[in-house]
């Protein structure tokens, strides 16, 4: 099995890599970039765990091949953060206990991260469908919808402040 | 105490973030930037990795493994079976349960996707085309999946190693199936009580064998240096130290050359307390190959064949008064345990602590048997919140008091509140003999049933029982339960010969800051946050700067790990009393400072004051340096301590959980309109954290009762065991949950903290039957086995004639 150079843009950063065709998204990004905030918790792309924002969309990147990333634009959980500055989903989550293994929690900030640009005002039963490919084993989700909103209303707030 | 509070004082103290303050977590920056470091994560140069082959069927001889065609696949390095493990003895290992389990299948298999050999390979691409490489001819034999069955003469004999063999390691084995019987109580007395009581009652229980799934899986990273003869296993171990002792026995390497690491862990729920196979290979591989060798399972792989939880089959008795006071209670238990007894417990507890399935209750008369049988299904029973049993024991004590109030036709609240322990009975020793700490059910009953206007459901509940058209039936679930977490008492409780204490060492840098290092290991509850929070109000030292760390054998002090919500009860204890240690050390260099006998001072959140001049103090900043600076005479320099806490008891934490469900008579789906829990773990660390722990285990508890099975078909094939079936509930499906409290301190520990974790997932699956079974209990039924998805209640719907 030929490799095969991928070209892609991760975080804001061109990296260029030669990989097998079958090899996934996540391995891809978790061992040939050593970018090891997105986990695997299934074979059977239910629970989320790997989700990245691809070419402005939530994906599961154990469900899609590292080649058909080529000329693709990626966010992984460790380009959420601006320098210092965190993103208004990781400081909701930090802020609202929305995580404790921590296992779930970058899949789950970068879906929240593509929800809020989907759904910007969203009621927590939005937030609960909208993050409903995403499973947590330690949180019980309560505390996660709450950050989720918090981090809705803290971009908001930021928008007026922008406008 | 009636002092005006001092806002400089509130200032200080609030400062400090320390016992009581909902603070936010110090482990969060790391995981919301993905910084975590769990086994996957970790890289190292040569790094090798291992795939299993395993079993496709349930029973079978291994006729021949055929190597040869994987080793021609590009990648592969090795593949080892039983054959290559038989020379280190190492094709079998010891459970905690002092049984035995095959690491490789030697002549046979015993249950479907047993470990039967492993492939070594340059990546994990090439490791899976080394997998499908392998050939493996079985001959199939007859299976055995019921208990009941196991047991019955001329059975199929699944464990031929134990042949000849009439002693387990719990007593008499009367059936080559039979593992052990185990009994507590008073038989006698509980017998009596049956004989001449005017009500008894009597119920089968199932409760049903789930899966704890973490969603990070277990594996390892298992790195033998062959230059030093030293090895360093990373590792999902919920209790490395014990982990380090039993492969330091095992390889024969000294325990000083083994460092087992856990690292951060994706979530354990009990699934990463013992030993797999998958460890025991990446370590031989390592060794056989000098190199690095990471092993990490896969989701079908860690539902299949690591340790499953419950599968109890439970025959409960109650006798009583007509009026409901309770006079006795006999328990019998088929317990299903598997191939090989893996079962987590301390070792004089084959039954866990099942009996505390006496319950919140003040029973005169009682008794349990629980008898182990192997059948072909992968090893394992106590797991997923269980505390030992208690999730079991909870479920029997709490179903037949709804049986027993349901034959009375009295109300459930009512019952209990008759039968309850009072507050001033503890501490109380039960009819199995533990000795209950603390309690106070009566005011948490009265407390939940206020808050939820319990009088105001039942007369809705009413209501709709009148009206035939009510397209919904509804359920009231309700459970008071006592929890038994701590383990334990070290004259009572080991670990494979190792007490069951934990530890705590503490250290206070020159400048004020300190480094605290526990036994146990966190899998997300929070442990390096709320174990500064204890030190930082002992000590006065802001928990912001205490930076707390465990899972390293070569820096931790030993201890028994986490799981039986026993870190607050027992490190928690140790930590308390490790600063508690450096405190009186601080205060006789406090006293050589200020030039006062150490009783002219009083301790003040954060400082020493000299008694009636509070202008004169030295905080603990200060005594830190003067520590290293200049220590007083006759005293050591630094500013450090160790302590070993060994528990006198177990902490019985308690709860009240309440809940309302409305169940559509046309679909069976069964909607949970209210959860209401109140939970008393005595004196509480961090709020906030702990609302987190009862949120994911009240979630845990709407899984296993409302959908979590693994059933097996004729075969012996395990059904459902991806999550393509094995229902792990999303946001979606989670009810919104209530949480309450009240506060009754264990007496007995340092903090007067209970442990609390396992409570929510313990407490709320009975609670979740409970009402499920109350919404068709006007129609006669007494109990319905879990999980109670649709299907199942749409079935009992038509039974009762009630379907749409």
């Amino acid at each position: 099995m030929g490799k095969q150079i991928v070209s892609v843009n991760i975080n804001g950063k061109k990296v260029e890599k030669a990989v097998e065709p079958r090899t996934l998204l996540i391995h891809f990004l978790r061992e040939d970039c050593q970018l090891t905030g997105a986990h695997i918790g299934c074979e059977t792309s239910h629970c989320g765990a790997c989700t990245v924002d691809l070419d402005g969309a939530s994906v599961k990147s154990c469900t899609h091949l590292a080649v058909q990333c080529d000329g693709s634009e990626l966010l992984t959980v460790e380009g959420l953060a601006k320098g210092p500055l965190l993103h208004a989903v990781q400081e909701g989550f930090y802020r609202e206990h929305g995580l404790q293994c921590g296992f779930c929690t970058p899949g789950m900030l970068m879906r929240s991260y593509r929800f809020l640009q989907e759904n910007p005002n969203p009621t927590e039963e939005e937030v609960r469908a909208g993050i409903s490919g995403n499973l947590c084993r330690c949180t019980g989700y309560q505390n996660i919808v709450k950050a989720v909103l918090y981090a809705a209303a803290k971009l908001q707030q930021t928008e007026k402040v922008a406008a | 105490m009636n002092a005006p509070i001092d806002p400089k004082l509130l200032e200080r103290t609030a400062a400090l973030q320390g016992m009581g303050d909902s603070r936010l977590r110090k482990e969060d920056a790391r995981f919301i930037q993905g910084k975590g470091n769990y086994v996957d994560d970790i890289k190292m140069p040569g790094m090798l990795f291992m795939d299993i082959v395993r079993a496709p069927v349930a029973h079978a001889r291994i006729k021949s493994i055929d190597k040869s065609e994987a080793l021609k696949v590009p990648g592969v390095v090795a593949v080892l079976t039983a054959e290559d493990l038989k020379p280190l003895k190492l094709h079998w290992m010891p459970t905690l349960a002092g049984d035995v389990a095959a690491v490789l299948a030697d002549e046979k298999v015993h249950f479907q996707m047993q470990e039967v050999a492993v492939v070594i390979a340059e990546d994990r691409y090439a490791a899976a085309d080394g997998v499908e490489a392998v050939i493996v001819d079985y001959e199939e034999l007859p299976v055995v999946l019921d208990p009941f069955a196991a047991l019955e003469p001329g059975a199929t004999v699944l464990r031929e190693d134990l042949a000849g063999k009439t002693e387990g390691a719990h007593g008499k084995r009367d059936h080559p199936n039979h593992i052990f019987t185990w009994e507590s109580g008073d038989k006698a007395a509980a017998d009596a009580a049956f004989e001449n009581a005017p009500v008894t009652v009597k119920e089968r229980i199932f409760y049903p064998r789930v899966h704890p799934c973490p969603l990070e899986t277990c594996g390892c990273v298992a790195s033998f240096d062959p230059v030093r003869g030293d090895l360093t296993t990373y590792i999902t171990s919920q209790a490395p130290h014990v982990v380090r002792t039993v492969v330091s026995l095992l390889s024969g390497i000294p325990e000083s050359k083994v460092r087992i690491v856990s690292p951060d862990i994706g979530g354990g729920f009990g699934n990463k307390v013992g030993i797999y196979p998958g460890y025991v290979c990446a370590i031989v591989a390592s060794i056989v190959l000098g190199k690095p060798v990471k092993w990490i399972e896969d989701r079908i792989e860690n539902i299949s064949s690591t340790a499953f939880a419950r599968d109890y089959h439970m025959d409960g008795e109650l006798a009583a008064t007509p009026d409901g006071k309770i006079l006795g209670l006999r328990v019998n238990v088929l317990a299903d345990h598997g191939a090989f007894d893996a079962c987590a417990d301390p070792t004089k507890f084959p039954a866990g602590m099942f009996h505390i399935c006496s319950g919140s209750y003040d029973i005169p008369a009682a008794w349990c048997s629980v008898k182990g049988v192997y059948t072909n299904k992968a090893p394992g029973g106590v797991s997923y919140r269980c505390s030992f049993r208690v999730t079991e024991a909870v479920y029997i004590i709490e179903r037949m008091m709804d049986v027993l109030a349901q034959h009375l036709n009295m109300d459930k609240a009512e019952i209990r509140a008759k039968n309850f322990i009072r507050k001033e009975q503890f501490p109380y020793t039960s009819p199995f003999g533990f000795e209950y700490d603390s309690g106070d059910y009566h005011t948490a009953l009265d407390k939940v049933l206020n808050a939820v206007d319990y009088k105001g459901l039942r007369a809705e509940q009413a209501a709709k029982r009148a009206d035939p058209d009510c397209p919904t039936l509804m359920g009231i679930g309700l459970v008071v339960f006592t929890e038994v977490v701590g383990a334990g008492p070290s004259k009572m409780c080991d670990i494979l010969g190792v007490g069951m204490f934990d530890s705590c060492e503490i250290r206070i840098h020159p400048t004020g800051s300190a480094i605290a290092r526990m036994g146990t290991i966190t899998q997300g509850q929070g442990h390096q946050t709320t174990y500064a929070q204890i030190i930082a109000t002992e000590l006065g030292i802001p928990s912001e700067v205490i930076q707390v760390e465990e899972g390293d054998t070569s820096t931790a002090p030993y201890g028994l790990g986490t799981y039986g919500s026993r870190s607050t009860p027992v490190a928690g204890a140790a930590i308390a009393l490790a600063a508690r240690k450096i405190h009186a050390k601080a205060r006789k260099i406090a006293a050589h400072l200020l030039e006062v006998g150490e009783n002219d001072l009083d301790w003040e959140i954060d400082r020493f004051n000299v008694k009636g001049d509070e202008t004169r103090f030295k905080t603990m900043k200060d005594i830190a340096w003067a520590s290293y600076n200049q220590p007083p005479p006759g005293l050591e320099p630094g500013l450090e301590a160790v302590h070993y806490y060994d528990p006198p008891n177990f902490t019985f934490p308690f709860g009240v959980y309440l809940c309302v469900v409305d169940i559509d008579r046309g679909t069976g789906d069964t909607k949970v309109r209210r959860f209401y829990a109140l939970d008393d773990c005595g004196t509480r660390i961090n709020p906030m954290i702990i609302e987190g722990q009862i949120h994911g285990g009240l979630t845990e508890g709407y899984a296993v009762a409302m959908g979590q099975q693994m059933p097996f078909d004729a075969q012996g094939n395990l059904l459902g065991n991806t999550l393509m079936d094995y229902f792990l509930p999303t946001a979606v499906e989670t009810p919104k949950w209530e949480t309450d409290h009240t506060v009754t301190p264990s007496p007995h520990h340092p903090l007067g903290a209970k442990g609390v974790a396992e409570s929510p997932h313990v407490g709320s699956i009975p609670t979740f039957t409970s009402a499920v079974v109350d919404a068709f209990a006007h129609l006669g039924v007494k109990h319905m086995v879990m999980p109670h998805n649709a299907y199942r209640v749409w079935q009992q719907l038509k039974e009762s004639g009630v379907a749409l």
